[in-house]
């Protein structure tokens, strides 16, 4: 895969994560609506996104450190095990809601709300593939930026790997930022709250797809 | 059971719930007085006014026990699965949650498949409720964001007493959680439990432990102030007490809550029973005042001069009939709030427009202690009086029954409630009408209690949205 077509799946993950009601663009409608304003739905975007934002992050530091410790040849099968195991989990067993954050919440409660909800979900489970395939190069990139005659130490391999997995991360984000908005938005301006009783499709069925469906990607992808 | 798009009946707001199509269908929740022979029912009523069974039970379903006294009840699910911090807006609204108030009981009746003939597919024992949650006597249900919360009004222990609280019952498989409660207070009576999405905020009420219900109203203990007159405010989503509000000692039987459905609005309704001092019902308003909540009385209900010897013996030494507001209704619209004088026999119509200041604007007389009202298209008098009531989602029908709870009824009314349950039109304007063609006559050994009408109505769902 070249890389702008990474870029351009990391992106469209982004977009796939934020046009989810439940991945945090309805709170904000919610909260714009309970004070009346658009001010409302635009404050409350930025600490939804980060809260995403960390439970991704969380995810890509766990891999990039598994993947110095673990051998390359282990690594895809059990990221796919992991992708459709949850998948799978996900699809038998729903989702349960047990978070304690309620309508009068702040800047961190959102965060927090988000963040559970995205770690829940496995959002940044299904960024491992483009992480799988970005690691290498970026740690090859880390390697000749230290000039000519430098080998590749475990450290020159983990900075190359932290700069992809941050830059996997404020892209994922910023991606999903503006779908959260946008879609938020328009909702709150013009479409209004008929299109949840008739627009809202099971999206955990479809994330759980999407899950079981990387993985199945991913042991395809050579 | 998950669908692919939300269950048609959730709406967003309360305005889109009040665009819905009409209820075909009322579910009613029947108590056999002949309890060691028949079991309660759930009755099917058609409620279609072009139906040829109009005004009739279609179908009946009995329970698989008897002497459950079957009471309130309510959905699985409803319009608080849109809710945006914990959505679960793919179950359906399916199972109507029935609960027996005496055996502990709770009967899982799934009405999918043909709604006039619902099924029973679960039943909780009451072991199993004591066992997980430490509570009996479940009375109040609703649908809310973390499953079905239940009131109860005994602990598990199997001795009558206390404390009540509130438990909750997941939605799908209906395996008891356990007890909701992290940090009760001071809070020890139950009876209702409802919350203002919009304000975090769960609200409960107080009625009696089982032994001080269960025999009976006692006068001692009404006489006594050892009723309920304290209403509780907890924080939602920690589930602790926050706040009590004592109405004051005279004030006995603090029951219904119904708060605004707009969640925007932070106030609602409470009905305390008997003034001690005077016999009057009232009608307390609460409200926000800064971080805290307040309450104040809103509405004054007098009780009635009667003659003696027309009074049960409970009430003759007073000479005069109670109001006995027993259950009171929001509409959806939050304009409109119905009161039940179970006393009395009468069912009131206020504007609560401006929620400090309520305007009575219809009434309607049917059944009483004293004025055993009659209905146009019934022979003979009424007795039992306004009591369970039930608002469609539109606003423009209401429909109760005049029953309360088996040993009270036999208490005001000693010769034995003959149940009724009526219609009422209800005119923009605030008037109040009798429906004509609707008079339902429960077969002798029944009697009518809670209503709940297809696809919702003014007092099974909440909204995340205005």
């Amino acid at each position: 895969m070249s890389d702008a077509w990474q870029w351009l799946a990391l992106i469209g993950l982004g977009a796939f994560h934020g046009v989810n009601p439940a991945m945090g663009w309805l709170f904000a409608v919610a909260l714009g609506l309970q004070e009346g304003r658009r001010g409302a739905v635009v404050k409350a975007l930025p600490p939804i996104a980060l809260g995403h934002a960390l439970s991704v992050l969380m995810v890509v530091i766990s891999f990039t450190m598994v993947q110095l410790v673990i051998p390359p040849d282990l690594l895809k099968p059990a990221t796919v095990t992991v992708l459709i195991g949850l998948g799978g989990y996900r699809l038998v067993r729903g989702y349960r809601h047990r978070v304690r954050v309620g309508m009068r919440t702040g800047f961190a409660g959102l965060a927090l709300w988000s963040f559970l909800m995205a770690s829940a979900h496995g959002a940044g489970l299904m960024i491992l593939p483009l992480l799988l395939g970005m690691l290498a190069p970026a740690q090859l990139m880390a390697l000749s930026l230290c000039g000519p005659g430098a080998e590749m130490t475990g450290m020159i391999a983990a900075l190359g790997s932290a700069a992809a997995g941050l830059a996997v991360v404020l892209v994922h984000m910023a991606a999903m930022l503006v779908v959260i908005a946008i879609v938020g938005l328009v909702v709150f301006e013009t479409v209004g709250l008929g299109i949840l009783r008739r627009g809202w499709v099971n999206f955990d069925l479809v994330w759980a797809g999407a899950l079981i469906g990387t993985g199945i990607g991913l042991l395809l992808l050579r | 059971m998950a669908t692919w798009t939300p269950d048609p009946s959730f709406y967003p707001s309360p305005r889109m719930a009040m665009q819905a199509p009409p209820e075909r269908l009322a579910y009613v929740a029947m108590l056999n007085t002949d309890t060691d022979a028949r079991p309660d029912a759930l009755g099917v009523v058609d409620v279609d006014p072009g139906s040829s069974g109009y005004g009739r039970i279609i179908s009946r379903l009995d329970m698989p026990n008897v002497g459950d006294e079957l009471h309130h009840f309510g959905w699985n699910a409803c319009s608080s699965a849109l809710c945006p911090y914990a959505p679960h807006p793919h179950v359906e609204r399916r199972y109507l949650i029935v609960p027996g108030l005496r055996s502990s009981r709770i009967h899982i009746v799934d009405t999918k498949a043909d709604p006039a003939h619902p099924k029973i597919a679960k039943v909780i024992e009451p072991e199993q409720l004591a066992a997980r949650a430490n509570y009996s006597r479940p009375h109040t249900l609703h649908c809310g964001p973390e499953g079905i919360y239940v009131s109860a009004l005994g602990n598990g222990g199997g001795n009558g007493g206390g404390p009540g609280g509130v438990f909750l019952i997941d939605h799908e498989t209906f395996d008891v959680l356990g007890q909701w409660e992290i940090d009760r207070g001071p809070q020890f009576l139950s009876y209702d439990v409802w919350w203002h999405l919009g304000q975090d905020t769960m609200i409960t009420s107080e009625w009696g432990t089982p032994d001080m219900i269960e025999d009976g109203l006692n006068p001692e203990l009404l006489l006594g102030a050892k009723y309920g007159r304290r209403v509780h405010f907890w924080d939602l989503h920690r589930r602790r007490h926050r706040q009590t509000i004592d109405l004051g000692p005279e004030y006995q039987l603090a029951l219904e809550l119904r708060p605004a459905h707009d969640p925007t609005k932070a106030h609602g309704f409470m009905n305390a029973v008997v003034n001690l001092k005077d016999l009057s019902s009232s009608i307390w308003l609460w409200h926000r005042d800064g971080e805290q909540w307040a309450m104040r009385k809103v509405i004054d209900i007098p009780a009635e001069p009667a003659d003696p010897d027309q009074l049960p013996p409970i009430l003759k030494g007073f000479k005069a009939v109670p109001p006995l507001v027993t259950d009171i209704d929001l509409s959806l619209d939050d304009r409109w709030l119905y009161v039940s004088c179970w006393g009395t026999g009468e069912m009131q119509r206020y504007d609560v427009s401006d929620p400090f200041r309520p305007k009575l604007t219809g009434s309607v007389r049917l059944g009483g202690i004293v004025g055993r009202s009659r209905h146009p298209s019934a022979e003979g008098d009424l007795n039992g009086g306004p009591q369970m009531v039930e608002v469609s989602r539109d606003g423009k029908r209401v429909y109760f029954t005049n029953s309360l709870y088996r040993s009270w009824d036999e208490q005001f009314y000693p010769e034995g409630i003959k149940s009724w349950m009526v219609k009422l039109d209800a005119s923009p304007e605030g008037g109040l009408s009798i429906d004509e063609r609707f008079f339902l006559r429960f077969d002798d050994g029944f009697r009518g209690h809670q209503i709940r009408l297809e696809g919702g109505d003014a007092s099974s769902d909440s909204y995340c949205y205005p």
